[in-house]
């Protein structure tokens, strides 16, 4: 479903990405670990659509089309979704008409009928109380005082209403206590399906325990340099990623001596 | 040894001496107004037209702005009397009560006299200049902070009619008070109307302030709105200007502030190819004011806010909170002052200015300032200038709202937020209204893959512009 292709990726003129190679296939989730600076970010970044990155070669496909021609949000209604590891407060815009706008927005990209009311709000309760996300928090400007937790489940919410097809999830597990993980872990897991990919990163094994991914990636140096089961994340938490890093730092002084 | 300087006049200011000579005579008052009407004019006289070597003035170089004085506009006739008034009413019903000023000159046919509130008078200001009323005439000056200003000193000369509008005291005025300013431009036409809003102690009273027209020649206004408030009352006042492309605007507002009187005021302001909108707050003891405002700009749109407060009296209260949305090649303009004299002690100010710019060419300049003679105070002032927040927006865009409603989106939500300064529900459903009219004609004008907008120049402007201050 979702291929990335030796994608290399800078910012600033700085090499971020070098070439990374990743399939996730539908109904499969797959998790990327690396420590600090990896690169993990900036894929996600990438894959959604964001501006400051330049891709100097590589392709990302979704069900087969390039989509690193396209704007955010068409990326969006193709069916990609990214869970922000630093959800955006927006103050001024109520959330509910937000939530109202994605959905019809991508409904209307795709050419679908726009929801009537009564459908979105009931869309909106049912997968609010999954999450145990009050009726009030769902009446203030978007994520505006909402503490991470909070923040974190109203990413998970959003993915529950826009369905997509690929999802990537940006260390979801960051800033979250045991209690608001296994509430979060319960969201994602209950959209795990046979037509839906999952891209969970994070730094920590921890989230793992709860989302159990069918693959695990290791990223360094701006690309996946190890690729196993749910096994290796087990591994990488004993061992830590130290031989990786130093990896990574092989790979600086390869490339500054190129210069 | 004395030099004696004798200022070069520009055309606008000989027109201006002209016709201030010519049509003094006829200009309503008694022998008292007559006076003060000379001693304003020998005001601007002295000082001509302000340029940006007058501080308060710096931003908007009304001499290189204003470069013709335009004739003033005769009387309304019958028939745009009762075209205005057509305009008025299909409207529709509303709980408000309106005074119709048409160029200048108060409309009372056009107004509603037959049902104004309990408790409030309204009177034509030239007959009372006529009668030298005494109520009316001691409050033309204004605080003494608005004296020496030359726009407000120029309507003080050239004032024709406006209205009086007196709330007796402890009256609780529940219907809306509309003041409205219709400039008509089948001919490029000045005008000067005063309105003057006398509110008794206790009393409580809305009034709304509007700057509208038709499209057409280029007109020049320069009107005048005085608030006198007694101890504790209270006034709610939104002003909104929506005049055509082409038109110099120039709106002073006084407000006079007894003991523990609280005097709120928002501009909505749209229009016009050049808006200078001033106000001069004095704060009596305990007294309180919020004064903001949200001013959308596009095209080659010059629009200034220029503000003094004055704490002249312990434990007063001011908040300023003014917005500015520019695009194109606008430029928006915030000047704040904000002055605690001595044993205006506790006094407690707060100012702010946020502007968002959406085009490379747009600029605001912001100056905040504080003069403070007092040592218990808090004052404070702060303000922000930049583009939409790129991170917000790919965030929208991420959740799969295109560009432009992403933008529109973060715009509504911009001047939603100073919007809420409005108490009055139904107002600030109708003002926001405006302002999705505003973002919806600025996407239209949007090529769909985000270009730079087309053809700003070609809207309306006045004169040429001398825009390079930053």
């Amino acid at each position: 479903m979702l291929e990335i292709e030796n994608l290399h990726v800078q910012v600033g003129g700085k090499a971020i990405l070098n070439g990374v190679d990743l399939k996730v296939e539908a109904g499969e989730v797959a998790a990327i670990m690396g420590p600090n600076g990896s690169g993990k970010s900036t894929l996600s970044y990438v894959v959604a659509g964001r501006e400051d990155y330049t891709v100097t070669q590589g392709e990302v496909r979704l069900d087969g089309d390039n989509i690193l021609e396209l704007e955010p949000n068409e990326r969006a209604a193709k069916g990609l979704f990214l869970a922000f590891q630093y959800p955006l407060e927006i103050p001024g815009v109520a959330t509910m008409t937000f939530f109202k706008a994605a959905m019809n927005a991508q409904r209307k990209h795709r050419g679908e009928p726009e929801l009537d009311m009564p459908d979105f709000l009931r869309r909106v309760r049912a997968a609010a109380k999954q999450l145990g996300i009050e009726q009030e928090m769902l009446k203030r400007p978007l994520n505006v005082g909402f503490s991470g937790g909070e923040k974190k489940r109203m990413e998970i919410l959003q993915m529950a209403l826009l369905e997509p097809r690929c999802a990537i999830l940006d260390e979801t597990d960051s800033g979250l206590d045991i209690d608001a993980l296994r509430i979060v872990a319960k969201g994602v897991n209950a959209l795990r399906a046979k037509d839906r990919a999952f891209l969970v990163i994070t730094h920590y094994q921890r989230l793992l325990d709860h989302i159990v991914p069918d693959t695990v990636h290791v990223m360094s140096g701006g690309r996946i340099v190890r690729s196993g089961g749910p096994e290796l994340a087990k591994e990488l938490e004993a061992r830590g990623y130290r031989g990786y890093a130093e990896e990574r730092t092989t790979d600086e002084i390869a490339s500054a001596g190129a210069k | 040894m004395n030099a004696q300087i004798t200022p070069l006049r520009t055309p606008a200011e000989a027109r201006l001496i002209d016709q201030f000579r010519a049509s003094k005579a006829a200009l309503p008052g008694n022998a008292a107004v007559a006076l003060r009407r000379e001693e304003a004019f020998a005001t601007f006289a002295a000082g001509g037209l302000p340029t940006r070597r007058v501080e308060a003035w710096h931003y908007t170089d009304l001499r290189a702005l204003m470069r013709e004085a335009r004739p003033w506009a005769p009387p309304p006739d019958a028939s745009t009397v009762a075209a205005v008034r057509a305009q008025l009413d299909a409207e529709g019903p509303s709980d408000s009560v309106r005074l119709v000023i048409i160029d200048g000159v108060f409309v009372p046919e056009a107004s509603d006299l037959d049902r104004l509130p309990a408790g409030v008078q309204v009177s034509s200001l030239a007959a009372a200049l006529a009668e030298g009323r005494a109520a009316v005439v001691q409050h033309l000056a204004g605080p003494e902070i608005a004296q020496g200003d030359m726009a407000f000193a120029l309507n003080a000369a050239f004032m024709r009619d406006g209205v009086v509008v007196e709330v007796a005291p402890h009256t609780d005025v529940r219907a809306l008070v509309r003041i409205v300013n219709h400039r008509t431009a089948t001919t490029a036409t000045a005008s000067a109307a005063r309105a003057l809003v006398l509110v008794g102690a206790s009393a409580t009273v809305t009034i709304i302030e509007e700057h509208v027209g038709e499209a057409g020649e280029p007109t020049q206004t320069n009107d005048a709105l005085q608030f006198t408030l007694g101890d504790r009352a209270r006034v709610e006042h939104v002003s909104i200007q929506r005049l055509p492309p082409g038109a110099l605007c120039i709106a002073t507002v006084t407000a006079d502030l007894g003991a523990r009187a609280t005097f709120n005021s928002f501009a909505f302001s749209v229009g016009a190819s050049v808006a200078r909108r001033q106000l001069f707050v004095r704060c009596g003891g305990h007294a309180k004011t919020a004064l903001g405002g949200v001013s959308l700009l596009n095209a080659r749109q010059h629009g200034d806010t220029t503000l003094v407060v004055d704490h002249t009296a312990p434990a007063g209260e001011s908040r300023e909170r003014f917005k500015h949305i520019i695009d194109d090649e606008a430029v928006g303009i915030f000047q704040g002052k904000v002055i605690v004299r001595r044993g205006a002690q506790k006094t407690d100010g707060g100012m702010k200015s946020n502007a968002l710019l959406l085009s490379e060419a747009a600029a605001m300049n912001n100056r905040p300032e504080l003069e403070i003679f007092a040592d218990d105070v808090i004052c404070g002032h702060g303000a922000t200038c930049g583009a939409l927040d790129d991170n917000q927006l790919f965030y929208l865009m991420a959740r799969g709202l295109p560009r432009q409603e992403a933008e529109a989106l973060l715009l509504e939500a911009f001047a939603g937020e100073a919007l809420d300064q409005v108490a009055d529900e139904g107002l600030r459903e109708v003002l926001m209204r405006h302002v999705r009219e505003w973002l919806a004609a600025r996407a239209a004008s949007l090529p769909q893959s985000g270009f730079e907008p087309v053809g700003p120049a070609e809207r309306g402007i006045i004169g040429n512009r001398d825009r390079t201050e930053a």
